[in-house]
């Protein structure tokens, strides 16, 4: 039985992701499981201290690859098939995020080797692992397991949480890759730029969430005007925030923030799984959407059916007035 | 330059999706639909061709299937493909990601592309990663989730979200792109697309013809296993208000905030 290996993501600073961490974390508590252990992949100039601190949770080697860049996934493809392959590793695990999802589907097809996306839940079952993942928007729950080894786990956002204080401090081993031919033909030309001011939205009690079903960029005041009657800040879905309607700042889901205010208050937001995955743990959800089909109904502890242009400003008129007096 | 688009038929949106119990699969019976994300890499395409930095020479949709597949392959034609390549086989039926990635490759490496398109998830099975097994597999470079692309006839730079903020990465061609729905808003095919798409080119493929191994696609070849699908955990049921009279719904709201100390 070989060991479990997580990719650890980290920006250009140096610091580690959560979801990568959360992953770690995980991947400790299942090797614990089938008694094998967790190690993680590093790329670029991460400092020893750094790469052996990834030890507090749970892993008990780091492998570095100090030439290959960070931020793109063919590199580490490479990277990681040579220490799957070297080093007999039985399971590749991902936290959530767009790289996790790249660099898995790389290795499926590198190694031949099953995978798993969007997995919510993995648990341990006759020594092997088996994956939980949620299908058809939520509607039904596969487990799936695999037939060979590798295999490969890509977890949803947030799916694994952050443990602290196991472990220790992991060995860390120098790799040395050689990338293939097709993997240094992507080049990073700028990373991680920051789009729009900055808004903070993790902070707030409330939020009112901004989608489509607003209709044109403008019809944010009406979110902004509710936000402040409530006395909370405003978010907004990847659809409104690639399309320039928004600052990427306020963005929540997959490739966004993740909150868990009091209230969220989803205004013409349909609720992808893309955006559910970064706001579902708030406390109380209300939804208004025209679609009575939405998706976000299903998980709305409140949902209004209608339209967001007439029932916005009176609400806000309404939430005014009910707090002057 | 030859641009493959790979696309996809999946369940209409409107219509209940489920899984078959017996076969552990989806049931893929009732209306279908052209995936819509695959819309947005045929229409990315057509931009392409129409810009004219880059020759397009030929546009080619592409789809991995059963014989209703070719409705999908007769809009994807519609929307701007110039002509399109079927792959379908019983011995395909129950393929996993590893298994279709490698089949759509080796029916890709039957066309020589110079760009691979296709959307980032479809619609029924909410993965991101098809685009980049297809691009290991041909030793291509590869993006996923693109809402960006400028393409010369060397290489494209393109642009997307990724987990600290907007990435721009340059890529030599040929590679393999998904795009992301905030690409482009896809034409509406004419009446004359939607009737002349029956006429174009259509090939049909079985495994042999493109190579692909049997013993490394359908359920046998396939590396994951579905032991079990279960309901997901209970959850209350929301409250649903339909909004008749503003002025009630709104009190309605206000009631329900106030109840929960949010005002």
């Amino acid at each position: 039985m070989g060991g479990i290996l997580v990719y650890a993501l980290h920006d250009d600073e140096g610091n580690f992701n959560k979801n990568s961490l959360g992953a770690i974390s995980e991947a400790a508590k299942l090797a614990g499981e089938l008694g094998t252990e967790a190690a993680a992949v590093v790329v670029g100039e991460i400092a020893d201290d750094a790469c052996a601190g990834l030890g507090a949770h749970g892993a008990a080697k780091v492998y570095r690859a100090k030439s290959a860049p960070e931020g793109l996934a063919q590199p580490i493809v490479d990277v990681m098939a040579k220490v799957i392959e070297d080093e007999g590793f039985s399971y590749a695990l991902f936290g959530g995020g767009l790289l996790g999802f790249e660099i898995g589907a790389g290795l499926t097809a590198r190694l031949n080797a099953g995978v798993t996306m969007e997995v919510t839940e993995v648990k341990a079952q006759d020594g092997k692992l088996v994956a939980e993942r949620p299908v058809l928007q939520d509607s039904a729950i596969v487990d799936v397991g695999y037939v060979d080894e590798p295999g490969i786990i890509i977890g949803r956002l947030n799916a694994f949480d952050v443990q602290e204080g196991g472990g220790g401090t992991a060995e860390v081993v120098d790799v040395d890759v050689e990338l293939s031919e097709w993997s240094t033909k992507a080049k990073m030309v700028t990373r991680g730029e920051q789009r729009g001011e900055e808004i903070n939205i993790e902070d707030a009690d409330i939020l009112v969430g901004g989608g489509r079903g607003l209709g044109e960029a403008d019809n944010f005041k009406l979110a902004e005007e509710l936000a402040e009657a409530l006395g909370g800040a405003v978010a907004a879905t990847r659809a409104v925030v690639d399309a320039g309607w928004y600052p990427y700042s306020a963005q929540i889901g997959q490739t966004g923030k993740t909150v868990a205010p009091k209230l969220y208050l989803a205004a013409g937001i349909s609720g992808a799984i893309q955006h559910k995955v970064g706001m579902q743990s708030s406390e109380n959800i209300l939804a208004i959407n025209k679609d009575p089909n939405a998706p976000i109904f299903e998980f709305a502890d409140l949902g209004v059916v209608g339209d967001l242009h007439k029932i916005l400003p009176k609400l806000t008129e309404a939430v005014k007035a009910k707090k002057g007096g | 330059m030859k641009i493959c688009c790979l696309v996809k038929e999946v369940p209409d949106a409107a219509v209940q999706k489920r899984i078959d119990q017996n076969t552990k699969r989806l049931d893929r019976s009732g209306e279908k639909n052209l995936n819509p994300f695959d819309t947005h890499g045929i229409e990315a395409a057509m931009q392409i061709r129409e810009e004219g930095k880059a020759e397009v020479d030929e546009i080619v949709a592409v789809t991995m299937g059963p014989e209703s597949a070719v409705r999908a392959l007769h809009k994807a034609v519609a929307l701007g493909a110039d002509r399109s390549v079927h792959l379908t086989d019983e011995a395909l039926a129950g393929s996993d990601v590893c298994a279709t990635g490698y089949a759509l490759a080796k029916t890709l490496e039957s066309e020589q592309p110079d760009l691979v398109l296709l959307g980032q998830q479809s619609d029924d099975g909410e993965c991101y990663t098809i685009g980049a097994v297809v691009a290991d597999h041909l030793k291509m470079p590869s993006l996923t989730q693109v809402i960006k692309i400028e393409a010369d006839a060397e290489k494209l730079v393109c642009e997307r979200q990724a987990e600290y903020g907007y990435d721009t990465v340059e890529v030599q061609l040929p590679a393999v792109i998904s795009v992301g729905d905030a690409i482009n808003e896809p034409r509406y095919p004419s009446l004359k697309a939607i009737m002349g798409a029956k006429k174009k080119p259509l090939e049909t493929h079985a495994t042999g013809d493109v190579g692909i191994e049997a013993d490394r696609v359908g359920e046998q070849g396939s590396k994951t296993q579905v032991l079990a699908i279960n309901p997901p955990p209970e959850k209350e049921a929301g409250e649903i208000i339909e909004d008749e009279d503003t002025n009630e719904t709104v009190e309605k709201v206000v009631a329900w905030l106030d109840e929960r100390k949010l005002l």
